[in-house]
């Protein structure tokens, strides 16, 4: 019985720990990669930080100076091969040595290689420099040629984010919060139904919208503005906010509303002094959902914001990176990790109530 | 007001009276005229201003956020100075009011909206016809550009939807299939291990990082370069390494449609932390007694999680696939950022997009929306119905 337990801790940690570090290895492949520097984030993978065992060339030697015929089985440095099997590296008996045909036929070389541990331990700020600071960079090759890369200025698209994120926060849950407490604490006409269209509209897709809405907006000019984005974020929040806000401040205990109401306070003073400051809980779980969702928003802001290249956010930057691939690898390693940050921060820092959040919203039922 | 009061007596009342009512009738006036008026500057120095770039950051957080606060605050004052049967009726619609407004705005009307310009060529709504144009229907149908249901008969007819409906049916069943599993996986691991909040964690972490972010992340994974080379995607060198030949995994064409799978993959990895966090707590829900009774009756581990686990958490289960459902349907940022929908990727929301602000085609647009709306009504209905039974509203 003891051994029986023994094993399936065993089992279960083990199980565990590969679900784990399989999960974390894209992550780390990014986080390693931020910080290598442009070439060898495009010759290398970035697993070849670990230490490992590679071919290291120490003499190159000139195919002609040999008198080598390529077209027939050559012999050099006590190898023999043809010009394909050279390409592909042909080993030395003894395995310390590879010789390999680098380039083509006419013009290449042959690099004799030995097998060295070694590791791929060249790490830079470069990355972060460039995409925080828009700082251009002198890159020199191995062969002398000297290429400037111009920077990317993300400090610009993380300001965006911010402006776009904060308000699109604060503003569904102030009104959710308002229109929560009077379906859950006012009588008037309609409530039922007002509230029965916003447990309708919890599962509308957003993008049933943005056609009408795009007029809309060209009509009052507001393309392309913070507000229209703010407005556009909070009308596809609003209906969840105001649906778990609502299932929060429903169940606040019914006589310390009623005794403020006794001693004359008004609706707007028990709303703003006792039912807001009570909530928090409910407020900052809802808070971390939208601000995770409108922080990673792409098609909203693709949309409503695509207009002012000045005002892209974030993620429309790293997409815009995405498709200028090849050259952009190094920015798009440090912009992407910048871009995560905030989320994780904010995610971490506050993931109790995240958590809750998710459990006051789902389970219930 | 103390030199008022030596005045004589009868006129103190109704002076008093008459400024205080013109007082209030001012401040009514000019509050609201001095809060709309700085909401509107504060609009115009945002839209115009030159100002360096973390002013605007910090105005516009303040003006927006503040702006909202103000017109409540401003709208309820109002309310509160009416006399009293009027502000009685009239404050809870101070309350619900903005919400209600902007939920028609976004989301109720343009259902109508959109299914109406589902029903016009690609120009759109005729010149001089509002998008309320149903009051005037039968002129609507005499125009050109009216063409009925023959948008969603192309989309059907000429393969524009149905390799997104196919693509969709596939993150649909393995999107959520996966994530579930994997999440249920963790969670039951988790539940029986010493790390149970360190691996919680690592699992959830990702549901922080944008799908741009993670497309980023994933192209190192999937990322090719030609034979021979050195492989600088995960995928690829695993792959080169145990003898086989480096694919462009996602974008390849050869195995399509389980190209997508690797799509559906990135966006398992994102949510199966979701899945998790729920059966989780739902698992520490189960009472204790039962498993041991289970235990004890001399049912094994694998007994005791598919026969008093699983259908103990079976609520939690639905929810969570439900979700996960209607988030899958919804699916655009990785699709779009990973392979624009090219190499038989689209699905509804891609295709949606390119018809719409790509092609300019706002007709086909609008009814891809609507047919991505029919596909969610049934959750809608089961949402609303569980609403009327736990509810005594």
């Amino acid at each position: 019985m003891k051994k029986n337990q023994w094993l399936s801790t065993v089992l279960v940690n083990g199980a565990l720990i590969l679900l784990v570090l399989f999960w974390s290895i894209p992550t780390i492949g990014l986080f390693v990669s931020s910080f290598r520097n442009r070439f060898d984030i495009q010759t290398s993978g970035w697993w070849t930080i670990v230490p490992h065992r590679a071919w290291e060339t120490v003499t190159v030697l000139d195919p002609k100076e040999l008198g080598l015929d390529s077209k027939s089985i050559m012999q050099v440095e006590g190898v023999e091969g043809t010009f394909e099997e050279l390409r592909q590296g042909v080993t030395s008996p003894d395995g310390d040595t590879q010789v390999k045909w680098v380039g083509n036929r006419r013009l290449g070389r042959i690099e004799v290689q030995e097998r060295v541990w070694t590791a791929n331990w060249d790490f830079t700020l470069e990355n972060y420099k460039q995409v925080l600071f828009g700082r251009d960079t002198e890159i020199t090759r191995t062969d002398g040629t000297v290429t400037t890369v111009p920077g990317q200025d993300m400090t610009q698209a993380f300001l965006n984010s911010l402006t776009v994120a904060i308000p699109s926060t604060i503003i569904p849950i102030l009104i959710a919060a308002f229109a929560a407490y009077a379906f859950a604490w006012m009588r008037f006409p309609g409530r039922r139904w007002l509230f029965i269209m916003v447990v309708g509209l919890l599962v509308v897709p957003l993008q049933i919208a943005l056609v009408p809405i795009l007029s809309d907006y060209q009509k009052l000019g507001l393309n392309g503005t913070f507000l229209a984005i703010w407005l556009a974020h909070t009308g596809f929040g609003l209906a969840l906010a105001t649906y778990l806000l609502y299932n929060y401040i429903s169940t606040l205990p019914r006589e310390t509303l009623e005794s403020a109401f006794i001693d004359g306070a008004s609706h707007f003073t028990v709303f703003t002094r006792l039912v807001l400051p009570l909530s928090v809980p409910a407020l900052a779980s809802f808070a971390i959902f939208q601000f995770l969702w409108v922080w990673n928003d792409y098609l909203v802001a693709l949309v409503f914001l695509g207009v002012d290249p000045n005002n892209k956010v974030v993620t429309q930057r790293l997409a815009d990176l995405t498709g200028t691939f090849g050259n952009a690898w190094h920015l798009l390693t440090a912009g992407a990790f910048i871009s995560m940050l905030l989320p994780l921060i904010v995610f971490i820092g506050l993931q109790r109530f995240f958590v809750r959040g998710l459990l006051a919203g789902s389970v219930k039922g | 007001m103390a030199q008022l009061d030596n005045v004589n007596d009868r006129n103190e009342g109704f002076v008093a009276n008459v400024v205080a009512w013109l007082g209030r009738a001012f401040l009514a006036l000019i509050i609201p005229l001095i809060a709309f008026a700085a909401i509107y500057l504060g609009f115009i120095f945002l839209r115009d201003s030159n100002a360096p770039k973390w002013l605007i950051t910090v105005v516009a957080i303040i003006w927006g956020v503040g702006g909202f606060a103000l017109l409540f605050w401003v709208f309820n004052g109002i309310v509160e100075r009416l006399p009293e049967p009027w502000s009685g009726r009239l404050q809870p619609f101070v309350f619900v009011g903005p919400a209600v407004a902007i939920l028609m705005w976004y989301l109720t009307l343009p259902v109508y909206r959109t299914g109406w310009l589902g029903l016009f060529d690609r120009d759109g709504l005729p010149d001089g016809f509002s998008v309320f144009a149903p009051w005037t229907w039968p002129a609507a149908i005499q125009s050109d550009s009216f063409v009925g249901l023959q948008n969603y008969i192309d989309i059907f007819t000429q393969d524009l939807l149905q390799v997104a409906l196919r693509n969709n049916l596939m993150w649909i069943v393995f999107g959520s299939t996966l994530s579930v599993i994997f999440g249920l996986l963790v969670a039951v691991l988790a539940d029986r291990s010493k790390f149970e909040r360190v691996s919680k964690t690592f699992i959830f972490l990702p549901m922080a990082i944008s799908f741009v972010g993670a497309s980023v992340i994933w192209n190192f994974m999937y990322e090719v370069r030609p034979a021979g080379e050195t492989q600088i995607g995960l995928l690829n060198a695993v792959t080169v390494a145990l003898g086989g030949t480096p694919h462009p995994w996602d974008k390849w064409v050869a195995i399509a449609p389980w190209n997508n799978l690797f799509l559906i993959l990135i966006v398992v990895w994102l949510q199966a932390g979701f899945a998790m966090v729920l059966f989780s707590a739902a698992l520490k829900g189960i009472p204790e007694e039962l498993l041991e009774a289970g235990r004890i009756d001399g049912a094994s581990e694998i007994q005791v999680f598919f026969r008093i686990m699983l259908p103990s958490i079976r609520g939690t289960i639905i929810t969570v696939w439900t979700t996960i459902v209607i988030f899958t349907l919804k699916i655009f940022d990785v699709v779009w950022v990973m392979t624009g929908g090219q190499f038989g990727t689209h699905v509804i929301a891609t295709q949606f997009y390119r018809q719409s602000f790509t092609a300019r085609n706002a007709g086909i647009g609008s009814a891809i929306a609507i047919i991505l709306l029919l596909a969610v009504v049934p959750v809608m209905i089961y949402n609303l119905k569980q609403f009327r039974e736990q509810e005594a509203f």
